[in-house]
């Protein structure tokens, strides 16, 4: 500062005196809340009735002869398990669970001869008397997280991310060859499938967010990840739309816009994968053939999402195999994560994250629809809408057990 | 949300491929997946577990508690007597309600209600014939009762509402009553609180066995009191730990020890709330069975008897063999959350 100008001296002196300001609140804040805590928090006396006890079992690892549960403690004091019951009988424990701080975790690892197949009720007996019910619907032993099984979740990923991406990306001569007005119509549909998805993905979230710890957010973690992934999309588009505007004073703008539909269907795919592994790592069971089948259908959409921008542009090859690998890869990741350690609450949250950033892309398709007199919804873009929606629907069928 | 389940299943269709792969043989259809999982899973899960009782061997503090169940077990209290002027004799005892927190699983605490301190209360014995006469003082911060299973007249009866005239009824916090009755009939019976709501006051301890003893006399035995209760640890009326005496697996822990071929004599109580039933089985002998204790003629010869809430009777047995004997509750579930133990014959 001192080796600025004599002209500027004085208004950085005026931005230090403003942050000074700025910063009285908070140091107060500090004070009063040190002093209020070596007071003994005066007035308020002893807390009332006895310590709430909120604990939740976030995983369950099934291994032969052995159930291992991560107990997180949701609820404002700490927590000790004096036992555990399965099946209304008391159990073993290998090591003895220290106290559970507030928002702690902790493993209990359980000897016990657990039978495939069938089901298991829980409970945790607390220094209190209080208990937490556990049930296992399905007893599967959870996959061991070596090698191999990091390659099969990687196939998996393939299986559901990529595969279907690149092959909805076939779409692309046909789109090339359709008419402006059909053109729009299609955009429509791509934006109907991913009204679809959002929806789809937002009660997923505010489903396992539900079922997990609600200490840090619940179901809120879907939307605080969905403002989040929105806005970060929002200043991505913002910085590529200037600089493709520097290179090209007009023309063609779905270069990036096929990026970004790419970035947003990959960030969707990710949670995706997350709540693919984990419910491989639960264990549960295969629902028949005509799965894998409805499924490719039903993912390949994605895949026409990524290439109905970029119709009137020329892309390499190369290129598009980027985008597919963009939208698909992320897969691979989330059922990596959400295999070896799924957690309830970063799974909403990054469902919630594809939520955003399939908004964001939806907000960026809109203006493709609109027809030459500006209008929206125009009778191919409701066609569109309507059958994208409804695509997803009835592909989703051949998928739901 | 149809579309991440059915994501679960394609998942788990090729885990099942690879499972197969594994196990090398040819993929079956989808239907037979699960199968195809165990084939190549460790079937290791089928081992069995020689585990009973709490967690790493877990056991309850008698010091902390201030009753042990193994002294329990043989404590009969006889009160004090003297004799009344027509020459009967009058039996006396001091029976206290005080509010205290008992440990009933290792690392677990309950807010009880107890007589005299313990869970259960005393066991009061008297004889055929007495006058029986039962100091009550409640030192707990709530209005209790003593309810005796006996015959006797109304006022004396422990139930609210009824014998406040007589300074009966309700005993309120601080006050004292004496309740008095002839000792009839010969038996085994009990005592409760009788104060509403009845089953909280009983599930939170206020219980106890009660002895009157034929005016013949019983054979000599090595004579032993059981009393099957359980701890409702949440609240939620149902029980979470189940034991005789109050810890669940103590005599798993402690043996009982008895002598072989000696006449041993149960008196066994079923107090139990929330639960239906309670049952008494013995390993590796049979019993003669007297209920309620008031013939003395046995009714059955048997190794498993069945009691609902407020039955009892008197088992009478004698081990042939010398070793570990166990005895538990042949409801399992009871037994493995807590109701088992084991008799040690010697000699």
């Amino acid at each position: 500062m001192e080796a600025s100008g004599a002209a500027e001296a004085p208004a950085a002196a005026g931005v230090g005196r403003i942050s000074l300001l700025g910063l009285i609140p908070i140091g107060l804040v500090a004070i009063a809340a040190a002093l209020f805590a070596l007071a003994g928090a005066p007035g308020l006396g002893e807390r009332r009735g006895p310590p709430a006890e909120d604990l939740l079992v976030e995983r369950t690892v099934l291994r032969p002869g052995e159930i291992e549960l991560t107990v997180r403690n949701d609820g404002p004091d700490a927590v000790q398990i004096a036992q555990v019951a399965v099946n209304d009988a008391f159990v073993d424990l290998e090591v003895a669970p220290p106290e559970i701080g507030r928002l702690a975790s902790n493993k209990l690892t359980i000897p016990y001869p657990w039978l495939e197949g069938e089901a298991y009720e829980i409970f945790l007996l607390t220094s209190t008397g209080g208990t937490v019910d556990h049930a296992i619907d399905v007893a599967v032993e959870t996959p061991s997280t070596g090698v191999g099984f990091y390659g099969l979740m990687a196939l998996l990923g393939t299986y559901v991310g990529i595969i279907p991406v690149i092959i909805g990306m076939v779409w692309l001569p046909f789109v090339r060859r359709i008419s402006r007005g059909f053109l729009r119509g299609l955009m429509a549909l791509t934006i109907g499938l991913l009204v679809f998805l959002a929806l789809d993905a937002t009660l997923e979230g505010v489903e396992i967010a539900g079922a997990g710890s609600q200490a840090f957010g619940g179901a809120a973690l879907v939307f605080l990840g969905a403002i989040a992934s929105y806005l970060a999309l929002a200043t991505v588009d913002a910085k590529m739309r200037a600089r493709e505007q520097r290179a090209q004073a007009a023309g063609a703008t779905g270069g990036y816009l096929a990026l970004l539909v790419a970035i947003g269907i990959g960030l969707h795919n990710l949670g995706e994968g997350l709540a693919i592994g984990a419910a491989y790592a639960g264990g549960a069971l295969a629902l028949g053939a005509l799965l894998v089948v409805g499924f490719a259908i039903h993912n390949t959409t994605e895949g026409l999402a990524i290439v109905a921008p970029i119709a009137r542009a020329r892309p390499s090859l190369l290129r598009l195999a980027a985008l597919g690998l963009i939208a698909g890869a992320p897969a691979i990741l989330g059922a990596w994560i959400g295999a070896a350690a799924f957690n309830a609450s970063i799974t909403a949250f990054l469902l919630g994250v594809g939520v955003g950033a399939i908004v964001q892309v939806v907000q960026l398709l809109v203006p493709f629809v609109r027809d030459s007199t500006g209008r929206f919804l125009h009778g191919a873009a409701v066609a569109g809408l309507v059958a994208g929606v409804a695509i997803m629907y009835v592909t989703g069928l051949f998928v739901s057990a | 949300m149809t579309r991440l389940r059915a994501l679960a299943g394609l998942v788990s269709l090729v885990g099942a491929g690879a499972a197969a792969r594994l196990a090398g043989v040819p993929l079956p259809g989808a239907a037979a997946a699960a199968p195809a999982a165990a084939a190549g899973g460790d079937d290791s899960t089928s081992r069995g577990s020689d585990h009973a009782g709490f967690a790493r061997g877990g056991r309850v503090d008698p010091k902390a508690n201030g009753f042990d169940p193994t002294q329990m077990l043989r404590d009969f209290d006889e009160g004090k007597t003297t004799r009344l002027a027509s020459g009967r004799v009058l039996r006396e005892w001091e029976l206290v309600s005080t509010d205290r927190e008992i440990e009933v699983a290792p690392g677990v605490k309950f807010a009880a209600w107890t007589y005299n301190g313990r869970v259960p209360g005393p066991t009061l014995r008297g004889r055929e014939g007495e006058r029986l006469r039962v100091r009550f003082t409640n030192g707990g911060s709530h209005p209790h009762t003593i309810h005796f299973h006996g015959i006797h007249p109304a006022f004396h009866d422990g139930i609210p509402g009824v014998g406040g005239h007589h300074g009966g009824g309700l005993i309120e916090t601080g006050k004292t009553f004496t309740y008095e009755f002839e000792a009839e009939p010969f038996g085994f019976h009990h005592y409760h609180c009788h104060t509403t709501p009845l089953a909280a006051h009983i599930a939170k301890g206020l219980y106890g066995a009660f002895v009157i003893d034929p005016k013949r006399g019983r054979a000599d035995a090595d004579e032993m009191v059981m009393v099957m209760n359980a701890f409702d640890t949440n609240f939620d009326f149902g029980n979470e730990v189940y034991a005789v005496n109050t810890v669940g697996f103590h005599y798993l822990n402690e043996p009982i020890k008895v002598k072989r071929g000696e006449l041993v004599r149960i008196y066994l109580l079923n107090i139990l709330e929330f639960d239906q039933i309670n049952s008494f089985h013995v390993h590796a002998n049979f019993f003669h069975y007297f209920p309620t204790g008031t013939s003395l003629e046995p009714v059955e010869f048997t190794d498993t008897v069945v009691l609902g809430q407020g039955q009892r009777g008197i088992l009478e047995l004698r081990f042939p063999h010398p070793g570990k004997y166990m005895f538990h509750a042949h409801k399992t579930e009871f037994a493995e959350l807590g109701w088992m133990g084991l008799f040690d014959v010697e000699g």
